[in-house]
């Protein structure tokens, strides 16, 4: 069991509307650990559209999704906020009163966070594997069907069929080439988007016959308990090869999907979490709702709402984290409270 | 302005007008066109917003750029008249355009 950390607040997503709620409760010298499913920060912006030109961020003209969250991680710096990268938060239990709130959030990596206030600003919820319209793949997901590897072991000796022709699919091929019994690609097409180097080092072994390449795609599985045993591969040139294979991973992509957020007891309406327009609270005392994933009149899906919601947000988190503070509302232009906080002064 | 038919994965079609110069996916969203996610909002990232062009229009549409094959091998079912909607821009030319649904897209 590892230990339980205690922090004031804990943010679900790291995107721009979860960076930013760090700089305001930061300046207001509050605490908070962000938990991201994705290997970075930066959400929809470093996920879908990094190299994407940005017009409608107030004060800048253009800037990439990418150019944003490498100046808000700057702007937050000052606030040394812990990130927990790769993980999903899974449980959201209240421990306090509604007066004086608290909750514990665990991950699906096994962190325990105790905390006073937790802000869901999960986006478009969490980006998790497509999973392909084959009949009956669910039934093998988690037995048989992989979309990452947690232990190579679960691959030695096995055939393995992996689909996709990006980074991820070539990765797999090469790393579980010397394990696996026999890897069979299937792609959509000749050409392959991975990097060089792995395209060419796949090329390499299927020319030397140690695995196989079809062009193709994959058109039902069969196996039973879960555990696959062969698949049949629609191939561009109108045959079907029946393959065996014992272990498939699928790589199409991401997705975003609401995921746990549906079980924390938050009143959900179409997806989203209903906040006031006050202070952007749920209707769980101290659980507040930030960016795309909230919902209220007239909300608008733009980064700029996100940036203002945290804000204000993060005046109410003020009140649960210091109930005995008096807030007194400063400008960072004057205050030299605010500066020293910032590293300026 | 010209008018762009879509036809969901179960046969059923509708028309609607289009701008030129906005997109197919744009179109598709405007209207409530059902199996068009465009989860990325058009930024050609995330393969939400495939179609499957009409025999007689694959030649006005054009074929997909490097980029757009690219993102393809995220999406279900490919055949070779696949397109990402968010990549086909309307013009008169595409007056009359007939686009099928697939019935995944995420």
């Amino acid at each position: 069991m590892s230990e339980t950390i205690t922090t004031d607040v804990v943010i679900v997503g790291a995107g721009p509307a979860g960076l930013f709620a760090v700089f305001e409760l930061g300046l207001l010298d509050i605490r908070a650990h962000l938990i991201d499913i994705l290997p970075r920060a930066g959400g929809q912006c470093s996920e879908l559209y990094p190299e994407k030109p940005i017009y409608d961020i107030p004060g800048f003209p253009i800037v990439t999704g990418q150019g944003l969250v490498d100046n808000l991680m700057k702007q937050i710096e000052p606030f040394h906020p812990t990130f927990h990268f790769g993980e999903m938060v899974e449980g959201l239990e209240t421990l306090g009163t509604s007066e004086h709130p608290s909750f514990r959030v665990t991950t699906d990596a096994g962190k325990t966070f105790e905390c006073k206030c937790v802000i869901v600003a999960a986006g478009g919820g969490s980006f998790q594997p497509k999973r392909p319209p084959i009949a009956g793949i669910d039934a093998y997901e988690g037995k048989s069907v992989f979309y990452a590897v947690r232990k190579m072991e679960d691959f030695r000796d096995k055939n393995v069929l992996i689909v996709g022709g990006g980074d991820s699919a070539l990765d797999w091929t090469l790393n579980l080439h010397p394990v696996a019994k026999r890897i069979t690609l299937v792609h959509r097409r000749d050409e392959f988007r991975g990097a060089p180097h792995s395209v060419n080092a796949m090329r390499e072994l299927v020319a030397g016959g140690k695995m196989d390449l079809l062009i193709g795609q994959v058109g039902a599985i069969a196996g039973d308990n879960g555990q696959l045993k062969t698949a049949t591969i629609k191939g561009n040139d109108g045959a079907a090869h029946e393959i065996a294979c014992e272990r498939m991973m699928p790589f199409f992509g991401l997705t975003m999907k609401l995921g746990p957020i549906a079980n924390w007891g938050l009143n959900l309406h179409e997806n989203l979490v209903p906040a006031d327009t006050e202070k952007f609270e749920t209707s769980t005392p101290g659980i507040f709702a930030i960016g795309d994933i909230n919902a209220y009149p007239g909300k608008l899906k733009l980064i700029l709402s996100g940036f203002h919601e945290g804000a204000l947000a993060a005046q109410k988190v003020h009140r649960y984290v210091y109930p005995d503070k008096k807030l007194t509302f400063q400008y960072t232009t004057s205050s030299t409270n605010l500066q020293k906080k910032l590293g300026v002064n | 302005m010209a008018k762009i038919t879509f036809v969901d994965s179960e046969g059923r079609s509708r028309t609607v007008d289009a701008e030129n110069g906005s997109t197919v996916m744009e179109t598709a969203i405007r209207n409530s066109i059902p199996e068009i996610l465009a989860e990325c909002g058009g930024a050609c990232a995330c393969a939400t917003c495939h179609v499957y062009v009409d025999d007689a229009w694959t030649e006005k549409t054009g074929k997909a750029s490097a980029m757009e094959e690219d993102m393809l091998d995220f999406a279900f079912e490919v055949q070779p008249n696949s397109r990402l909607s968010c990549q086909i821009k309307i013009s008169d030319a595409l007056d009359g355009l007939v686009v099928r649904t697939p019935g995944k897209q995420g």
